[in-house]
């Protein structure tokens, strides 16, 4: 028995205006994976999520449990399920941490939200602490917390994340993985990560696509990967 | 001192027009980040729609509600056919253009449907005044200053204390975010042009319920002031446009008062001021400077 993807992308195109930047990508996200998209800059890593998204023109096929992504607005495409933490987190700035937490939980109808706000609270105290300032004061480690909690106050079925790595201390950058991977084990959530980072997320990765120019050059599963010879080198270092 | 006092209550009653305007050009510029040239006028032809209301025997409370949801939902729709079609990230001035050509055009309009002569407004407020020791205070202007204070209480309530405003901070802050966690920020920009539409048409209506007579220019001198205001409270700051108005206010009525050269030309100083603050202070007041972190 087959299961039917969560997320599936088949000959995926887009860009911005006359710059064409996806040339056909094909990639599939299985519940409860994490699937990990390394790729050098300007390989259309970004674009592939927020095609996801629908903050750019894509044409091909997207599917999310089944239902086709194309032509959908953002908003709408946010309240199918999907949480996206763009490049540099997307916090709002200028509003507090408990609002920007509240946000997250906007297409929500149901009344557990106060109980999760405590969760993750509890999960990320120095958000606690935090709450009534607003985010843009705080670190970039901080914030980064803060867009995971905000993207988890949705409860959603597929998180994804750009570039979370970015601007962050290596050792917050391990604790911010480390947390992803318990979500990921403990309760299911299906991740799709765009990471420079490659060690890190391969290691809570189960699949990877390495990204070319607009198409999908390479995939395999996350130890698949680390033994391929030109991934090792342009993405893992050694 | 009795001169004083009674010039620096004319000033807060006059600031508190001026703040009321002011709030509407700070919620439009704070979700937009556009300046609506255009604000006065509609609120003129509120004001006139609020004239006419009283025309067919309407009572002028009424008359000025009716009028603030008929702006509501003309500001939401101005903002839906008007402004978003030719709304674009790489040529601000677009908008800009538009708001201008509306301010034309809504003049016009107004000319059009309600004629040249100048009209009344019936007295919303009662017109007589009481005395502390030696100075006359108007009840009008308590009138005007209770309902500035209403609406900031209301606006203070929708943008804190509901799920709306939190939503309509939420654009303010980051369309994109917002659209990210699901906000149609469409409908919040919508909300927002209605929302300014509608103080703008009972701050037109009030004033012109205390002057003896309005005409088609009307808002237009108020406008400049109301400017002025935005900008000395920093054009993104709601409490920056209530302090700003008021500051304008007293300003403008001590300066006339006391600087014989103002005399006959009292616009030049909310433009003096404009370009005092834009010189010294850019953000006004409360503005809030553009930090961006990594």
């Amino acid at each position: 028995m087959t299961e039917r993807p969560l997320l599936e992308l088949r000959a995926v195109e887009g860009g911005y205006g006359q710059v064409q930047v996806l040339r056909g990508v094909d990639v599939t996200v299985e519940e409860g994976k994490v699937v990990v998209i390394l790729g050098a800059n300007g390989a259309g890593k970004t674009t592939t999520l927020r095609a996801i998204c629908g903050m750019v023109k894509a044409h091909g096929e997207l599917r999310f449990d089944g239902q086709s992504l194309v032509g959908k607005p953002t908003q709408a495409i946010a309240r199918m399920g999907i949480a996206h933490v763009p490049q540099g987190r997307g916090t709002f700035a200028d509003l507090t941490v408990e609002d920007n937490l509240r946000l997250g939980a906007t297409a929500r109808r149901d009344n557990g939200i106060e109980a999760d706000l405590a969760r993750w609270y509890d999960a990320f105290p120095r958000l606690r602490d935090r709450r009534k300032q607003t985010a843009g004061s705080m670190s970039g480690g901080e914030q980064q917390m803060l867009a995971l909690a905000r993207a988890m106050m949705a409860r959603p079925r597929l998180l994804l994340l750009d570039e979370p790595s970015l601007g962050l201390a290596p050792l917050v950058t391990r604790e911010l993985f480390a947390r992803l991977g318990e979500l990921n084990t403990e309760e299911g959530l299906t991740v799709v990560v765009v990471e420079q980072n490659a060690n890190l997320a391969l290691d809570i990765g189960h699949w990877g696509y390495v990204l070319e120019t607009g198409r999908i050059a390479v995939q395999g599963s996350a130890a698949e990967l680390r033994e391929n010879e030109a991934v090792r080198q342009a993405y893992l270092g050694f | 001192m009795q001169l004083f006092i009674s010039q620096l209550l004319n000033g807060i009653g006059n600031g508190v027009v001026y703040a009321s305007v002011a709030l509407a050009l700070v919620l439009i510029y704070k979700s937009t980040g556009i300046l609506n040239f255009a604000q006065g006028e509609m609120a003129l032809f509120a004001t006139y729609l609020t004239w006419k209301f009283t025309e067919g025997d309407i009572p002028v409370v009424a008359a000025i509600a009716l009028s603030a949801g008929i702006a509501f939902v003309a500001g939401a729709l101005i903002e839906r056919i008007l402004i978003r079609p030719v709304e674009s990230a790489h040529n601000p001035l677009n908008v800009v253009i538009v708001t201008l050509g509306m301010f034309l055009a809504i003049n016009s309009l107004a000319l059009l449907a309600f004629g040249t002569d100048p009209q009344k407004v019936p007295n919303v407020f009662p017109t007589d005044s009481f005395h502390i020791g030696d100075t006359n205070i108007q009840k009008e202007t308590l009138g005007l200053i209770a309902v500035l204070i209403g609406e900031c209480l209301l606006l203070w309530l929708l943008l804190q204390k509901t799920k709306v405003g939190l939503r309509l901070r939420a654009v303010a802050s980051n369309p994109d975010s917002s659209r990210l966690v699901g906000i149609n920020t469409g409908v919040m920009l919508m909300l927002g042009w209605g929302l300014a539409a509608a103080l703008g048409a009972v701050a037109g209506s009030l004033v012109a319920s205390t002057d003896t007579a309005f005409d088609a220019s009307f808002m237009q001198i108020i406008l400049v002031y109301a400017f002025a205001a935005a900008a000395l409270g920093g054009f993104d700051s709601l409490v920056g446009a209530v302090v700003g108005g008021l500051v304008v206010g007293v300003a403008d009525a001590l300066a006339v008062e006391y600087v014989d050269a103002l005399d006959g030309i009292p616009v030049v100083l909310p433009l003096a001021l404009i370009l005092v603050v834009l010189l010294v202070r850019p953000n006004g007041l409360f503005g809030s400077r553009t930090v961006e972190r990594v």
